[in-house]
């Protein structure tokens, strides 16, 4: 505490000190870089005043002390010290007693041993002369019997050498009995193998090498068995291997053994392969004739397959290897060469069972037999690395190839049926009333199922690439499998040829051969192939991607545009088709109404002509049919008045700019010069166009084929002057039923313009019908009045207007009388 | 000679009947015949002076009525035969005919065609082909290489052949036949092979083309459903046997082999409505011409179905120059004919759309709306 008062006043000056330390604190450093003199100082110089340092010195402190304290802090620290100094005191006085006891007691031990050490001396001494006294007379002894010792050491050698000998002449003897048959040829072995080295060393001898040519002759003869036995086809492998080893220990030529073994493990493994074999039906070359199915499934198979054959190849070529290791001549190519021969063999078999697999059966099954298949052949390549690795490899993704393939046909096959059950369903003759199940519905459930059965195949097919399948780690599997046979194999390929196939029906069988396939059909396949350009293809390339991830260095894929594009193609070319049939059957019934019509003598138009309506009536029901899978479309903005406005051709109040031909009968170069001048200006119209995917445009493309057709087939007939009127009620009536229909009205107008001007010029006396009259006869509804001719008009208007059914009959009687007297006239 | 653009030549009357004549051979002569329902008909006849690139026109009149088909004699270069419609009573009646040109118009007079103009003679006439039994005729064909005194005509549904007899003055029918079947069978068109000593012939009625011996009157080919639609016209190879063009209401050209008639060699797409006239160029005769409602002709370059199919043509430089000048054409197509016996093509409503010449190739468009169109 007094430090702290020094150091505090020490740094001097400052308001603040004295009042409190911990306040103080935090200031060090700063004062230390304000103020480094002053702190140097502090710490370089020895302070005095340290009560407990090296440099106190007692002066200074208490001058300091002094000085500086008050007197009351004087008195406590006076205290304090006097405290100090008597406890430090007591202690000093404490220690010291201890040091004096310990050196007394040392002193005291010291002392007693003196006296004990000089009494040991003395001991020893005796010790000394007693241990020379014995060794003197062990010399003593040990001299006396060193011969003795040296005679029986003689003995002994004699005796053992004498031992030796005995057992070489009884090796002959031993020989012979374990070799007989039926003994124990090893031990005969062993016993031969020991007495050999020396036998040969002392050939020189007589009597040894009669002992010697004696066991080799025993020796020769159990070779000679061991020879026989080998060929004996009962062996088991064990047996073999411990014959062989036998052999060689015989000094048998190690390339003959080989030899052998391999043949007599060759036909066993044959044996084997051919007891596979009988299961297999016979190789039919043409592979036409209906196989029975396979006895036992194929896990059966390759489980039977690998645990004999393949367990045993593996055996012999373990054995092979321990027994022949190292000799020469039996390297291990000759194993390779055999062991590839033979599995050579059994992929044959194996091929020839997985051809068997011919249904879809149950692929987890197929997997885990090839999952067998694979593991117990890396086992064997483990040992025999050059025994066909690629070979299975590529036998395991064929196998997983060709199911993909089978995959792939069955989902063509599925397509297939769904399609015919839609057609069946379009086809079915519904009870009147009750409506079949609408297109969307169909068009739904072909989707959804389809889809659901292409999940379920990638789901199948999945299980190749399944984490616990061990041949699932192959690099085949890893990246072509997925690219090549899943991706573009099954999906693409499957997409492409749905594609293809919703194409042939609007390419192939249309016209010769095949019946011809419903246009509901050809729409709802358009929107199928639509839909998948939207969305389907992408989605089922997303889903593949995920379950079979493609690598990134893998062969290039087919990218999803491509494929979308090609549905598109495929969607356009229905709807196409899918106008032209519809137009097509229009315009038939439209051509064969113009030609069969007698156009000359036709009476004046009553009503519209009952095809009109029948086309009217087809082209509501396509409407109506094409609404249910396309949208609307666009239409082009039209005056609101445009149902009403007139069938122009003759009306007066004709829009201006518009081609309108007109018929002038007093010039008809003239009109011809201006219709050509118009048609110049005017839009051309392409009939068979393309059209888009939606409700107007395929109306538009059907309306414009039919009218198209009417245009043609009324320029090649000639009409008299009600044919004319005809044609322009039909023409009226068709312009206030298909406008609403169309893109462009304007299209709808332009045709049926032209028809009625090439109806005039092809007409003999024309005489138009007044407009109204026209009008009146379109819009009646079934109409029943009959015109004579455009003098009756108010009064037919005065009627309607009374709208009175009673007096219109009526007058409709009246009037047929009339037209019979007109022409009688 | 060498630019573009076609010679243009406007008739009076809209017209459907043309022909090129056969038995012409110096000069470049077209017969077109016009169809007015309230005017004097007219037969033009159109001689192209290929030097000069210019028209020479004469106009005779054919007063029964208008004309629908029109036919040239193989032999005499005077003497043509119409088919024309006559109305009467409020029927009309589609009668047949055999005429002759007045003298000085056969030797391809050259006047010029403002004098022509003023002074139109009169056909004279040979012999009606009566056919009160049989219906209205749809056209007459003339044995190809004969010598003028046979023709055949289609009749509704029957096939008569005539005699000429009396230096064409007198028609003998020697023999017919008539296609039996349910519904109202009605021949559309026909053509008269130039192979097998000219004894077959082929007609078109609705979807079906069937091919005749003109010996024993029997059929002996039948395409059925030919095109999806009514079938328009006929052309036969000119140079290969058994080799058949036809074109219909389906939009569609197609080749056929009549030995092996279940599927046809070839079929060609390009048109976007009927197909009303289909002719074979004689003497290359991978080179078809097609007329179509759609507004085009288009001549196709049939290479692989030709009597000459490795391109080993005389004139393959000519005829590649050409092809790299107008790429703007379809694939192989260039619009090619020759002249001394092209037949041509009929009828494009609107405005055909003809894009390429070549020297001394020429054939002849007829437009609906009152034009012939020449195109070197």
């Amino acid at each position: 505490m007094a430090e702290m008062e020094v150091a505090g006043s020490g740094a001097g000056g400052s308001p603040e000190a004295g009042s409190g330390s911990g306040w103080r604190r935090p200031h060090g450093p700063l004062q230390r870089y304000y103020g480094p003199s002053a702190a140097e100082a502090v710490e370089a110089a020895p302070d005095p005043t340290d009560i407990n340092g090296p440099h106190f010195d007692p002066e200074v402190f208490l001058t300091k002390v002094r000085s500086e304290c008050p007197l009351g802090q004087l008195l406590a620290r006076e205290a304090a010290l006097g405290r100090e100094i008597r406890a430090l005191d007591s202690d000093m006085q404490t220690l010291l007693y201890e040091n004096y006891n310990k050196f007394i007691s040392a002193t005291d031990t010291i002392r007693k041993m003196k006296v004990d050490f000089r009494r040991m001396e003395a001991e020893m001494d005796d010790l000394a002369a007693n241990m020379a006294a014995i060794s003197t007379s062990s010399a003593r002894v040990s001299a006396a019997l060193q011969d003795r010792h040296r005679r029986g050491a003689q003995l002994a050698g004699v005796q053992a050498l004498l031992r030796k000998l005995q057992s070489l002449v009884e090796v002959p003897g031993r020989l012979r009995r374990w070799a007989a048959p039926g003994a124990e040829p090893a031990r005969a072995l062993r016993c031969h193998a020991r007495a050999r080295a020396v036998l040969r060393h002392y050939r020189h001898l007589p009597s040894f090498r009669a002992i010697e040519d004696e066991s080799h002759a025993i020796m020769a003869e159990l070779a000679q068995r061991l020879r026989t036995r080998l060929r004996d086809d009962t062996l088991d492998p064990k047996e073999l291997t411990e014959c062989v080893e036998m052999l060689l220990q015989l000094e048998e030529p190690p390339e003959e053994l080989c030899e052998e073994f391999l043949s007599h493990a060759g036909t066993r493994l044959e044996a084997e392969l051919a007891a596979l074999e009988a299961e297999l039906p016979p190789a039919d070359p043409s592979g036409a004739a209906a196989t029975p199915p396979p006895t036992s499934d194929i896990l059966d198979f390759v489980d039977r397959g690998s645990s004999a054959f393949v367990g045993n190849l593996c055996l012999l070529a373990a054995s092979y290897r321990s027994l022949f290791e190292g000799r020469p001549g039996a390297g291990d190519g000759r194993l390779e060469a055999f062991a590839a021969t033979l599995t050579t063999r059994y992929f044959e078999l194996l091929e020839r069972r997985l051809a068997l697999e011919r249904g879809l059966g149950d692929t987890s099954l197929l997997v885990r037999a090839l999952d067998r298949f694979h593991r117990r052949l890396r086992a064997l390549l483990e040992l025999l690395p050059a025994a066909g690795a690629e070979a299975g490899a590529a036998l395991v993704a064929r196998a997983a190839r060709e199911r993909v393939d089978r995959y792939l046909r069955a989902l063509q096959t599925f397509f297939l049926g769904c399609l015919g059950d839609v057609r069946q369903a379009l086809a079915a003759p519904r009870p009147p009333g009750k409506e079949g199940p609408g297109l969307p519905d169909l068009l739904a459930t072909l989707a959804s199922s389809v889809l659901g059965q292409l999940k379920a195949v990638l789901a199948y097919v999945q299980l190749f690439t399944a984490k616990d399948v061990a041949f699932a780690s192959l690099p085949y599997f890893k990246g072509e499998f997925c690219v090549e046979a899943v991706r573009e194999g099954l999906v693409v390929a499957f997409v492409r040829w749905l594609c293809r196939t919703a194409r042939g029906f609007a390419d192939g069988p249309a016209e010769r051969g095949a019946p011809a396939a419903p246009p509901a059909l050809l729409l709802l396949l358009a929107r199928l192939c639509l839909d998948y350009e939207a969305t389907t293809i992408s989605y089922i390339l997303t889903l593949t991607d995920e379950q079979f991830p493609p690598q990134d260095t893998g062969p290039v894929v087919t990218p999803g545009p491509a494929l979308c594009a090609e549905a598109r193609g495929a969607a356009q070319r229905l709807l196409d088709h899918y106008v032209q049939v519809q137009g097509a059957a229009v315009a038939q019934m439209l051509r064969k109404s113009v030609e069969t019509r007698d156009w000359l003598g036709t009476v004046e138009p009553r009503n519209v002509r009952a095809v009109m309506k029948r086309v009217v009536e087809d082209i509501t029901a396509i409407d109506v049919q094409v609404g249910q899978l396309f949208e609307e479309g666009v239409r082009r903005a039209q005056s609101s008045d445009s149902s009403r406005r007139a069938f122009s051709v003759y009306s007066s109040s004709r829009a201006p700019g518009r081609y309108a031909p007109s018929y002038t009968p007093s010039a008809p170069m003239d009109t011809h010069l201006l219709s050509n001048i118009q048609k110049l200006f005017s839009e051309r119209i392409d009939i068979f166009s393309p059209v888009e995917f939606n409700k107007v445009s395929v109306l538009t493309g059907i309306i414009k084929i039919s009218l198209k057709t009417l245009l043609e087939c009324v320029r090649l007939r000639t009409l008299g002057r009600f044919g004319l009127q005809q044609v322009q009620v039909d023409g009226h009536y068709l312009q206030l039923y298909l406008w609403r229909f169309a893109a462009d009205e304007r299209v709808v107008q332009g045709l049926l313009d032209e028809v009625a001007a090439s109806a005039a010029h092809r007409c003999l006396d024309p005489v138009p019908m007044e407009h109204s009259v026209v009008e009146l006869i379109c819009e009646r509804g079934p109409p029943r009045v009959t015109l004579e001719n455009s003098l009756h008009l108010s009064l037919v208007k005065s009627l309607v207007t009374m709208d009175s059914p009673d007096v219109l009959e009526r007058w409709t009687d009246r009037q047929t009388l009339l037209l019979e007297e007109i022409r009688s006239i | 000679m060498e630019d573009d653009a076609p010679v243009i030549y406007g008739l009076e009357f809209q017209a459907r009947a043309l022909t090129p004549q056969t038995a012409e051979t110096d000069a470049i002569r077209f017969l077109v015949g016009t169809q007015s329902l309230r005017y004097d008909n007219q037969i033009h006849i159109i001689d192209f002076d290929d030097e000069n690139n210019i028209i020479n026109k004469n106009v005779l009149l054919h007063q029964v009525g208008e004309i629908w088909h029109i036919s040239t004699s193989p032999a005499d270069k005077g003497v043509l035969a119409t088919c024309y419609n006559k109305t009467s009573d409020s029927k009309v009646m589609t009668c047949a005919a055999v005429w002759r040109m007045p003298k000085e118009l056969e030797s391809g007079s050259h006047e010029s065609p403002d004098d022509s103009s003023s002074n139109t003679q009169t056909l004279e006439l040979l012999c009606h082909l009566d056919n009160t039994a049989h219906g209205n005729m749809a056209c007459i064909m003339w044995e190809p290489m004969g010598d003028g005194k046979k023709i055949i005509s289609l009749a509704d549904n029957n096939i008569l052949l005539w005699d000429l007899q009396e230096s064409s003055a007198k028609a003998v029918l020697s023999s017919s036949t008539a296609l039996e079947g349910k519904g109202q069978l009605k021949f559309t068109s026909g053509r008269w092979s130039p192979h097998h000593n000219c004894t077959q012939i082929a007609t078109a009625n609705d979807t079906t083309v069937r091919g005749w011996d003109t010996r024993s009157m029997r059929q002996i080919y039948c395409i059925e459903n030919a095109h999806g639609q009514l079938v328009r016209d006929l052309d036969f190879n000119p140079n290969k046997q058994y080799y058949l063009a036809s074109c219909g209401d389906d939009c569609k050209v197609k080749f056929w082999d009549t030995r092996n008639v279940t599927e046809p060699v070839k079929t060609l797409e390009e048109h976007s409505h009927w197909v009303w006239n289909v002719r074979y160029n004689h003497s290359h005769d991978q080179l078809i011409l097609t007329g179509s409602s759609d507004s085009r002709v288009i001549l196709s370059n049939m290479v692989s179905i030709s009597s000459e199919p490795f391109g080993h043509m005389v004139d393959d430089d000519e005829l590649s120059d050409q092809e790299d000048q107008h790429q703007e054409e379809k694939k192989k197509f260039k619009v090619l004919n020759s002249p001394p016996c092209s037949k041509t093509c009929q009828r494009s409503a609107d405005y055909p759309s003809i894009q390429s010449t070549l020297n001394a190739f020429l054939f002849c468009v007829l437009c609906y709306a009152s034009n012939v169109r020449r195109q070197d």
